[in-house]
Parts: structure tokens; C-alpha cells; sequence
């Protein structure tokens, strides 16, 4: 199957620190691509860069072969990409609904439409839909998210994500702070979503997580894919073992 | 002025499945504020009897907070974004100086000259809410030091504008506006004001553009990454409070048929205190029309009322600022015990 979205040689650097140093990264339809590294690997300025949160410095980004300029957030939205960030991005004082359709309000039905008015029930019955589907622990669709534990928070972006992602969904730590059935929930959810063609990628730093789940699992090292594996053939020591730099470098590179 | 935006402003925060209706009642700050009004109106009612509660002093209070619940309306927006404006009161000099200059120079007292004097303080407050809003979202100054500037720059030019001396308006159709027109047995002026006060919390509450607002407060990043054109946004934001300024200015102008360049100086300090008040959030995404408009009255109401019972009304101010204290205090625990809730939980994070 061919890739929805390849990048290669993206560089960014902040500074003296070089957040991504020529890292490549590719995912395909339908599947689940683990992006696995340390802490301060670069994994999250890779999805920023790829979800249009962030300017890249070098690095080619190409969209179902095409190659595309994703300089905003709407712009990836465009391409049916979203992401669940590592620090959610929710509005605190908003309810649940309203941070579900936060930027792509319903419009009220008729002439109310045109002047602004929003469907609020639609938007709350689907934003009911979407967390019920996710199995979430989510009661109040009224309460402002910042009253919400850290859990139900998360369910609330990953659903929102979910709702609206049409080709690829980032992912990044979403069951960070998730309780064992919550975790449970997602990854079942992810599942769905990928059988319905959507390309998953899973930030984690859990190895028995992401070698359940990833079909593909690509490890970043200081800012640099450094060993791409098929997640049925791989295990925790090596994956270990890469993320590390412990691995021979010629030895890891194209395993996959 | 209060019924209308009632029902349009707590229907939103009621349109709730949590709890019952006097539980989610009861966590809005604006109807405490609301409770605290009913308790200073009962107060003076009891103690100034009927000249305290006569549909003559509340009209006389009305007509005395309706430029004030003009500025308080792009106040309210401005402050939900987690902005703030303190140029309004220069704004509100600067358009009226404009505009009543143009109008001595037209002359006379035709329906050009008003629509003239009108659309001139509307476009130079306008103007003035332009370039706070491209400071402040486009050259990313803070708005407290962008207004700060403009509140100083408005109220010069208009001295250098005026030489000083505040010009009187001739055209006596724009002041009997202000000064007899009755509809309805209400007073015009505060019936415009509460026209846009209602246009003002609609929009704030029901539509697209009062729902990017709070969130432009509650995250800005957040905002941002949904796509919502956030610095666009804030100039609508800057440019109407500024417009409204403008539109406050011709109000003045009917209803005291002068400018008063001198007299706006705290002009925007009140409006602030009373969008606080009225228990919206001075760090923003959270706040309503219809606290602002209670805490517009409890100023206006003590004012009053130490008057008529024979206090110094001096005390207005002492009372009006431990309110103020108070509301920020209120509304600070409340996000502390907020805060808490979410501290708590990411330690639980750390737990697992
Ligand atoms: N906005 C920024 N300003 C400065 N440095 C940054 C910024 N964002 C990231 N960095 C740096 O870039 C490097 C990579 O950070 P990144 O957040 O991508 O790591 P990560 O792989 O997601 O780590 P973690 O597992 O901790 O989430 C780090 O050294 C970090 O300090
Ligand atoms: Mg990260």
C-alpha cells in the first residue's frame, strides 16, 4: 500500500539543540506506525512539524504523494491529519462539546446560520456519540474540562481527534494518563480507526502497548530515525536496544 | 435594563445536563453579584423608602450608566480574551472632540450634520480600536502597555485638537435626542444602551464569534491550533470596543450637548471594575454580559442611594473598591480550587 504521508530529512533545530537532525518518517494507509524514542528524541517537534505546529528548518513533506507546505493547523486539518497533543491543547473553561467543535462550530439551521448561530444540540449529541464510542468515563457534556481529571481530559481529545481525522491521526502519549480500562478503550478505538483506512501513528513509551498495536515501529534517536521494525517481529530488547543507541547503527537501519 | 439579557445570558449557562438548575445557578459568579445588588437595593429601599425606590431614581440611575454599559459591553469581550483596554475613556473624548468640531463647522441643526457628527465618533473610535487591536495581536505588545499609550496619545490629540476648551453641540435635534426623547416611558439613551448591551451578550454567548472569544482566553494556543485565526480575532475584538467608544461618545454628547475632555479619566478604570464585578475572569475565558451589567449597578445603585440617605457619597468609592476586592477573591479561589483539582490529578499521573 502506498504511503499517505512521507517526510524525509525534516531538521529543526531550537537553538544549539537540534530537536530534529535530517529525520525521515513515513506512514501508510490503514496501519498503526509506533514512533518510539527517549525522552527529548524528538518525537514531539516530529509531529508538531507534521501536523502544521511548527516551521521546519529543512525536509520534505509529501501528502499521498505530493508534496505539501503544512503551515498551519487548518492547513493539516485540510488533509484530514489531526493530532492529539502531548498537552491536550484543550480551551480549560470550555465544555467538552464546545472543545470537540472548537474552530468547526454546526451552524445553526436557516437564516440564524449566516449570523453566526451554532447547532449547540447537534454538536452535543455527536460529542455524547464520540465519547461513548470511545467508552469514555465522561459524564458531564456541561462542565468546563478544566474541572475534568487528567484522564477525562485526554478522552475528550483523543475523541475530538478521532471525529475528525479522514486519512492520519497523531497520537502522542494519549494513554499517558488513562486508567486501565480507559487504555483499554483507546487502544481498541485505535484499532477501529485504522480499519476504517485511517493511518495511526502512536507516540508511547510503553513497549508492551506499542508491540500489541503497531503494525510498524520506527525509532527516533537525537533528532534522526534511526531503525524502522515490523511489530510482529520485533521485542522489547530491541527496540530497547535502539532507542538506546546500544544496537549497531548498520545493523538496525532498513530491518524492517 | 436587567430582564432581557437575563434569560439570554443564564439560559447559556443553563443549557447544562449536570445538576440541578439551582446547583448550576449557583456556580455562576454573576448571580451571586446579582443576590449582592438585590441586597443593596432592599437596603436603601428600607432606609431612603420611597424616594430610594421611585421609577424616577431608577431612571435617573439608568440614564447616568448608559454610555458606561456601551464601553462595558466591548469591555467585556476584551476582557474575556484575557485583554485589556484602558484607552476607552480617551477614545470616548478623542471621537466626541471629532465629532462635535464637524459639527460646529457643518453649523446648524440638519440631519446631515447629526449623521455627520455620528459616523465621524464611530469611525474615529473605530480607529483607535484598529490600531490597539494591530499592536496588540499583530506587533504582539501587551495590551495593558498598547492601551496605556493610546489612553495618553487619544486624550492629547484631543486637547491639541480642541486647544483645550470643550465645544459645545448646537444641533439640538442629536441633544433633545438625549435629553426628551421617551419610548415607552423609557428614556432613550438607556434603551439604546441596553439594545446593544442584548446585541452584545447574544453575540457573546450564542455565536461563533463569543465562542472563539472565550477560548481565545481560556488558550490561546489551544485556539490557535484548531485552526480559529486568533490574531484576526483580537483586532474585531480591539476595533469594536474602540467603535462602541465612538458610539459612547455621540451618547455623551446627546446627553450633555458638550464635550468634557477633562472629565473621562477614570472612565476606564470604572468599566473594568464593573466587567469584574460582574465575575468575569480579569486572567480570561470565563465571564458574561449580564454580570456586566449587574456590576454597572452596583456602583450606580450605592451612588445613590448614599445620596438620598444622606451619607457622604464619597463612601461610593470605598464601598465600590472592597466589592471589586472581593469579586477578584471570589473568582481567584475559585480557580485556585480549580488548579488543585488538576495538580491532583497529574499526580496521579506520576503514580501509575
Ligand atoms: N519550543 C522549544 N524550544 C526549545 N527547545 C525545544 C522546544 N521544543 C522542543 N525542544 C527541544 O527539542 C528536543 C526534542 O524535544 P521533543 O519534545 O520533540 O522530545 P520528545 O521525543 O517528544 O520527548 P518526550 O518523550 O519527553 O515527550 C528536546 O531537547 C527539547 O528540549
Ligand atoms: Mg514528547
Amino acid at each position: 500500500m502506498a504511503a499517505v504521508l512521507t517526510a524525509e530529512g525534516l531538521s529543526r533545530s531550537f537553538g544549539h539543540v537540534m530537536a530534529l537532525n535530517g529525520a525521515d518518517f513515513d506512514v501508510e494507509a490503514g496501519e498503526v506506525v509506533a514512533l518510539i524514542g527517549d525522552n527529548g528524541a524528538g518525537k514531539s517537534t516530529l509531529v508538531k512539524a507534521l501536523t502544521g505546529n511548527l516551521a521546519l528548518d529543512a525536509g520534505v513533506v509529501q501528502f499521498e504523494g505530493r508534496a505539501i507546505v503544512l503551515d498551519s493547523p487548518a492547513e493539516a486539518s485540510r488533509f484530514g491529519i489531526e493530532v492529539v497533543h502531548q498537552d491536550l491543547a484543550l480551551a480549560p473553561h470550555l465544555n467538552p462539546a464546545q472543545n470537540m467543535f472548537l474552530g468547526r462550530e454546526i451552524p445553526a439551521k436557516g437564516v440564524l446560520g449566516w449570523f453566526g448561530f451554532m447547532d449547540n444540540k447537534e454538536m452535543r449529541d455527536r460529542t455524547r456519540t464520540g465519547l461513548a464510542d470511545l467508552g469514555g468515563t465522561v459524564r458531564a457534556l456541561n462542565a468546563p474540562v478544566g474541572e475534568m481529571s487528567g484522564g477525562q481530559r485526554q478522552q475528550i481529545a483523543i475523541a475530538r481527534a478521532m471525529q475528525w481525522a479522514s486519512k492520519v491521526i497523531f497520537l502522542d502519549e494519549p494513554t499517558a494518563a488513562l486508567g486501565v480500562v480507559q487504555t483499554r478503550n483507546v487502544l481498541d478505538s485505535i484499532k477501529r480507526i485504522r480499519d476504517r483506512g485511517v493511518a495511526v501513528v502512536l507516540i508511547s513509551h510503553s513497549m508492551p502497548e506499542v508491540l500489541e498495536i503497531a503494525d510498524r515501529v520506527q525509532v527516533l534517536r537525537l533528532g534522526r530515525r534511526v531503525a524502522t521494525y515490523a511489530g510482529k517481529d520485533t521485542n522489547v530488547e530491541q527496540l530497547v536496544g535502539a532507542m538506546t543507541g546500544a544496537l549497531d547503527f548498520q545493523h538496525t537501519e532498513n530491518a524492517a | 435594563m436587567t430582564t432581557a439579557t437575563t434569560t439570554a445570558d443564564v439560559r447559556t449557562e443553563l443549557d447544562d445536563d449536570s445538576g440541578t438548575v439551582w446547583q448550576r445557578l449557583a456556580r455562576t459568579q454573576a448571580v451571586w453579584i446579582l443576590g449582592v445588588l438585590v441586597l443593596i437595593v432592599a437596603f436603601f429601599s428600607i432606609v431612603g423608602g420611597r424616594r430610594f425606590l421611585s421609577a424616577n431614581n431608577f431612571s435617573l440611575i439608568s440614564q447616568n450608566l448608559a454610555v458606561l454599559a456601551v464601553l462595558g459591553v466591548g469591555m467585556t469581550f476584551v476582557i474575556i480574551t484575557s485583554g485589556i483596554d484602558l484607552s476607552i475613556g480617551s477614545v470616548l473624548v478623542f471621537a466626541s472632540v471629532i465629532s462635535a468640531k464637524l459639527m460646529s463647522a457643518m453649523g446648524g441643526d440638519g440631519a446631515g450634520v447629526v449623521v455627520v457628527g455620528i459616523l465621524a465618533a464611530i469611525v474615529a473610535g473605530a480607529a483607535w480600536g484598529w490600531l490597539n487591536g494591530f499592536l496588540i495581536a499583530m506587533a504582539k505588545i501587551p495590551a495593558l502597555i498598547v492601551t496605556l499609550g493610546t489612553l495618553s496619545a487619544a486624550l492629547g490629540l484631543a486637547y491639541v485638537l480642541s486647544k483645550g476648551v470643550n465645544i459645545a453641540v448646537d444641533a439640538t435635534s442629536l441633544t433633545d435626542f438625549g435629553i426628551y426623547t421617551r419610548i415607552a416611558g423609557v428614556p432613550a439613551l438607556p434603551l439604546l444602551a441596553l439594545v446593544i448591551v442584548v446585541i452584545g451578550g447574544i453575540a457573546l454567548h450564542r455565536t461563533r464569534f463569543g465562542r472563539h472569544t472565550y477560548a481565545i482566553g481560556s488558550n490561546q494556543e489551544a485556539a490557535r491550533r484548531v485552526g480559529i485565526r486568533v490574531n484576526r480575532h483580537l483586532m474585531w475584538v480591539y476595533l469594536l470596543t474602540g467603535l462602541l467608544a465612538g458610539v459612547g461618545a455621540v451618547m455623551y454628547l446627546a446627553q450633555f450637548g458638550t464635550t468634557t475632555i477633562g472629565g473621562q479619566s477614570l472612565t476606564n478604570l470604572n468599566v473594568i471594575a464593573a466587567v469584574v464585578i460582574g465575575g468575569t475572569s480579569i486572567f480570561g475565558g470565563y465571564g458574561s454580559m449580564f454580570g456586566t451589567v449587574v456590576g454597572l449597578f452596583i456602583p450606580a445603585v450605592l451612588q445613590s442611594g448614599f445620596v438620598i440617605i444622606g451619607v457622604d457619597p464619597f463612601w461610593q468609592g470605598v464601598a465600590v473598591g472592597a466589592v471589586l476586592i472581593a469579586a477578584v477573591y471570589v473568582d481567584q479561589s475559585r480557580r485556585a480550587a480549580a488548579q488543585r483539582g488538576a495538580k491532583s490529578t497529574r499526580k496521579g499521573r506520576h503514580n501509575v
